[in-house]
């Protein structure tokens, strides 16, 4: 039997669908032990995990309402799923409508008239002993560069818990990881925020080959992988008037030749993958080929340029392809389309998103399934994401409550757990605290999929002691009430408030382990012999978000 | 050389552990005695400092040349003047808590060191360097993490990052700790304390794999510093710390290492370096910084005592600065640096390393002064010695660790 991973005109099909998976799995994993069938309660949960942030209150029985096939074709047209709700929390977040123009005069600007000021100060004057030139401390925080970076990071933090195009959000995050660019590094933090609204978030829906030219043209990524200055040697450049050409940093000895950081990791990071099949000189040769793309004006917020005057045009040969003497910027763009193309690139994506969506250890099968829709679809992003989505593997039990939280994802899923009401700024600073902080990932990798990565002694302690604050009420604008979860009746009870807090904040796959040793060390004790105190309602939620099983979705 | 068992001994932490001493104690103790093995303590200077400034060429006229408004005067021209080292280098005078400790030869610094890598940014250059594979970006591990992972797992307190988050240096090490307070380093409930650690223990110990592995690490970890109490361990010798993150920072990594619970890795950075304008000479911004960076570090070593013979601290920073004097009576973004050992086994009272000179033809790209030692023969040689870490190739990979490239800077 062969299991057609999409499902024609979608939404009639889609109880015969999961069928069709079930069954398939039953024909792929018939060794020794015969699969588990899950409960529909227990499929909608996995989905709310993978292809969201989680279940909050309520969501999992609309969800069993109008079946999980239809849930997921929903998440996968987001475009159809009304979020004005969520616009209207990020009202207040001004930056995130303001271009990057608007942006460098408002942030950037005060610094540079305060150094000017600076240097005015200086000029002809001995500097005296203990006399700070913190120019910064000059102008106002709320024009201070880091607000950008901040209210880009509660937006993100805002639309994970409350958009509902949750699978939107998730593959957001996928990609701004997978074409990462860290504020940390000069202008990024005034080119992010177009960066994830006009070049990211409005093509991750559509033909890989858009995002990948998209992000390439893209001041963000010219500057943080420095190919806004890569130069052609001497020898391959056109004969032009040499002084107009480094527009950046204009400083004398401004560096000169092939910067070949991009073009390394546009292969080996955004396309081909490290065994992708290319060597040290196809680096090389796709640098010569990207030199020019660059930024125009760049302090003033100017978009992509090409500048031929910095070009190579010597004869070039990458990946087999030769390319003669005197080429432009039509090499380049060629290049990024072979790329988009080359089978490397749809296994590497494919592996990526199944890891992401399926498990640390992607099923081989899945992802050669995948890899095979995103050729046949001219490297649709839709399809392939639906092919995983879909797929008898993703539903496949053995991979339930497989992975670990990232700390983004272990921190939103909490909010949404108790129904939180927040800011979210509070919660960006979490966050980087259990070793996330967002837009702030140093290296090109971005942060990985592989939920291991985040397991280490630190920042365990950190994510149970944010629980404990969340349900105590002390994460600065952030509010829950976590007696409202349950009934009144269970509240007054401390054993059924343990297993009614569990079921409400998880979706009630609470580990029997767990559930007894709150029960046993918590629930019991308020509730001995005589005593009629009341169960302590936010500590033993607390406790029950900052157990093993909320780590894992 | 001090014997730690003496310590284990004879710390307060064993007799609080007395009847129920887990494992993790044991542990502690073994990683405490294993041969070869001190604690190496790393600070960043993140922003690059003007290394030339701090270690003064005072024997080039070029630099004098290079820098008139903003150079240390030569030794003996009066109060702001360089201290001499050894006849050409001479210290900055903000730098005089040190000085001591150069003259009784447990601190030298290493002149022209720096990463290979051309790079003039900030963020790629400390990324390189904590990664220890300049120009390679993807790295997704700090060295000192792999050099952790070259040993024995170890104390659940053997790699400390007094900072914010984990630094890139540290990540992958599966038990590394990022705290800015140790005090602060358990889990906080309120008066339901207690009873909330109780349970999230006993929640993971039943868990399986990588989760419940590394909680029952946190836990350990949690505990140790609750019993040793490192907080309550005041400063000794007349140690007086600065005000400030770093001076807290190094005075929580002395408190760590006499607790005795198994550190190996102690991580700290501080900042403000990056003096484009206004840089200062003797006095000014520079001259504060320095000025409370050498403090810091005298108070950690005087703190520490006779216990620095296990101690090895290492400072690096991403680049140096330009020779030139900018238009703003700053330096800019340049190449080759200094660094500082300070410590047990450091063959002290010298300023190492090959001095390129100023003039024009050696200096890199024309302006900056060149690399002559990479900052990966200074700390292989650290490791190797004084942590005892033998597969030095995949701590460096792809670099070619000759030994004889090394300055033999520890005894």
């Amino acid at each position: 039997m062969r299991v057609r991973a999409r499902i024609d005109g979608s939404r009639a099909g889609a109880a015969s669908f999961l069928l069709l998976a079930f069954g398939a799995l039953l024909a792929v994993g018939a060794k020794s032990v015969p699969p588990r069938v899950p409960g529909q309660r227990e499929v909608a949960l996995h989905v709310l995990n993978r292809l969201g942030f989680g279940p909050g209150p309520g969501d999992l029985d609309r969800v069993l309402e109008i079946g999980v096939a239809r849930y997921v074709d929903e998440q996968l047209h987001p475009g159809e799923i009304d979020d004005a709700a969520v616009e209207r929390r990020l009202a207040d977040l001004g930056t995130l409508r303001m271009t990057t123009a608007d942006l460098i005069e408002t942030f950037e600007k005060p610094i540079r008239e305060a150094r000017l000021l600076r240097r005015e100060a200086l000029r002809g004057q001995p500097m005296e002993p203990g006399e700070a030139d913190d120019y910064r401390q000059m102008i106002p925080p709320s024009r201070r560069p880091r607000r950008i970076i901040e209210e880009l990071s509660a937006a993100r933090v805002l639309r994970a818990v409350y958009s509902r195009r949750q699978l939107n959000e998730v593959l957001v995050d996928f990609w701004m990881n997978h074409f990462n660019v860290s504020a940390a590094k000069g202008l990024d933090r005034v080119f992010l925020t177009s960066f994830e609204r006009d070049v990211v978030r409005p093509r991750i829906w559509g033909k890989f080959e858009d995002l990948l030219m998209a992000t390439a043209k893209s001041p963000a990524m010219l500057f943080y992988l420095d190919n806004a200055h890569s130069v052609a040697e001497e020898a391959n450049r056109r004969p032009v008037v040499r002084n107009r050409m480094f527009l950046f940093g204009a400083r004398p000895n401004a560096p000169t030749g092939i910067n070949e950081n991009y073009a390394r990791e546009l292969m080996e990071l955004h396309t081909l993958g490290v065994d992708g099949g290319y060597a040290q000189k196809d680096v090389t040769e796709l640098a010569r080929a990207l030199t020019g793309w660059s930024i125009d004006r760049p302090g003033e917020g100017a978009d992509f340029v090409f500048r031929a005057a910095m070009h190579d045009v010597g004869t070039k040969t990458v990946l087999g392809h030769a390319f003669p003497a005197g080429g432009g910027l039509g090499e380049g763009e060629m290049l990024i389309r072979i790329l988009a193309h080359h089978p490397s690139t749809a296994h590497h994506v494919a592996y990526e998103l199944a890891q992401r969506l399926v498990a640390d250890d992607p099923p081989k099968a899945l992802v050669e399934r995948a890899a095979r829709t995103f050729r046949a679809s001219d490297g649709d992003l839709r399809e392939t994401v639906r092919t995983i989505v879909e797929s008898p593997e993703f539903f496949d039990p053995a991979y339930f409550h497989s992975k670990v939280k990232s700390p983004f994802e272990y921190v939103v899923s909490a909010v949404r757990a108790v129904k939180g009401e927040t800011d979210a700024r509070a919660l960006v600073r979490e966050i980087a605290q259990m070793g996330e902080p967002l837009y702030l990932c140093q290296p090109p990798t971005g942060y990985g999929n592989t939920g291991t990565a985040w397991i280490n002694s630190g920042a365990l302690v950190e994510r149970m002691n944010f629980a404990l604050a969340l349900t105590a009420g002390n994460v600065p604008g952030t509010a829950s009430d976590v007696e409202a979860l349950i009934q009144p009746a269970e509240a007054r009870d401390p054993e059924r408030s343990v297993e009614a807090l569990a079921r409400v904040l998880t979706g009630g796959e609470l580990s029997c382990n767990t559930e007894s040793t709150i029960a046993a060390r918590i629930g019991s004790a308020a509730g001995g012999p005589g005593a009629r105190a009341k169960a302590p309602l936010r500590l033993i939620a607390g406790l029950v978000l900052g157990s093993p099983d909320f780590q894992k979705e | 050389m001090f014997d730690r068992r003496i310590f284990l001994k004879s710390s307060g932490l064993a007799l609080i552990a007395g009847g129920f001493l887990p494992n993790v104690f044991a542990r502690m103790a073994e990683a405490g005695t294993a041969a070869g093995r001190s604690v190496l303590v790393a600070i960043f200077q993140r922003g690059a400092v003007d290394g030339l400034n701090v270690v003064v060429p005072y024997g080039e006229k070029i630099y004098y040349d290079a820098r008139p408004t903003i150079s240390v005067a030569r030794p003996g021209t009066g109060e702001d003047a360089a201290l001499d080292l050894d006849g050409f280098f001479g210290l900055h005078p903000s730098m005089a808590p040190l000085l001591p400790f150069y003259r009784d030869g447990s601190a030298a610094f290493v002149h022209a060191v720096g990463s290979p890598d051309s790079t003039r940014s900030h963020f790629d250059a400390q990324d390189f360097m904590e990664s220890g594979t300049p120009g390679v970006r993807s790295t997704p591990d700090g060295f000192l993490a792999r050099s952790l992972a070259t040993g024995k797992p170890g104390s659940p307190l053997r790699a400390v990052a007094l900072t914010p988050s984990l630094p890139r240096i540290l990540s992958g090490a599966a038990g590394a700790i990022s705290t800015t307070s140790l005090q602060s380093f358990r889990i906080r409930a309120g008066g339901a304390t207690g009873a909330a650690a109780q349970s999230l223990e006993a929640m993971y110990a039943a868990t399986a794999g990588a989760l419940g592995g590394t909680t029952k690490e946190s836990f350990d970890a949690v505990r140790i510093l609750q019993s040793a109490d490192p907080a309550k361990i005041a400063p000794q010798n007349g140690a007086q710390y600065p005000n400030g993150p770093f001076g807290g920072a190094l005075k929580q990594i002395a408190q760590l290492i006499k607790a005795n619970v198994g550190l190996e890795v102690a991580f700290s950075d501080v900042g403000g370096w990056d003096t484009h304008v206004g840089e200062g000479s003797s006095r000014g911004q520079l001259g504060n910084l320095l000025r409370n960076y050498a403090e810091s570090i005298a108070a950690f070593a005087t703190d520490l005592g006779s216990r620095m013979a296990d101690v090895t601290l290492v400072t690096m920073s991403e680049f140096g600065r330009t020779v030139r004097e900018n238009g703003n009576r700053g330096t800019d973004h340049g190449h080759a640096n200094i660094m500082l050992l300070l410590g047990g086994g450091v063959r002290g009272g010298k300023v190492y390393g090959r001095w390129p000179g100023l003039d024009a033809s050696h200096l890199y790209e024309n302006r900056d002064l060149a690399v002559t030692t990479d900052f990966r023969d200074v700390f292989a040689e650290v490791l190797a010695k004084r942590q005892g870490v033998r597969k030095l190739s995949s701590i460096f990979p792809g670099y070619d660790l000759e030994e004889k490239k090394r300055l033999n800077l520890i005894a």
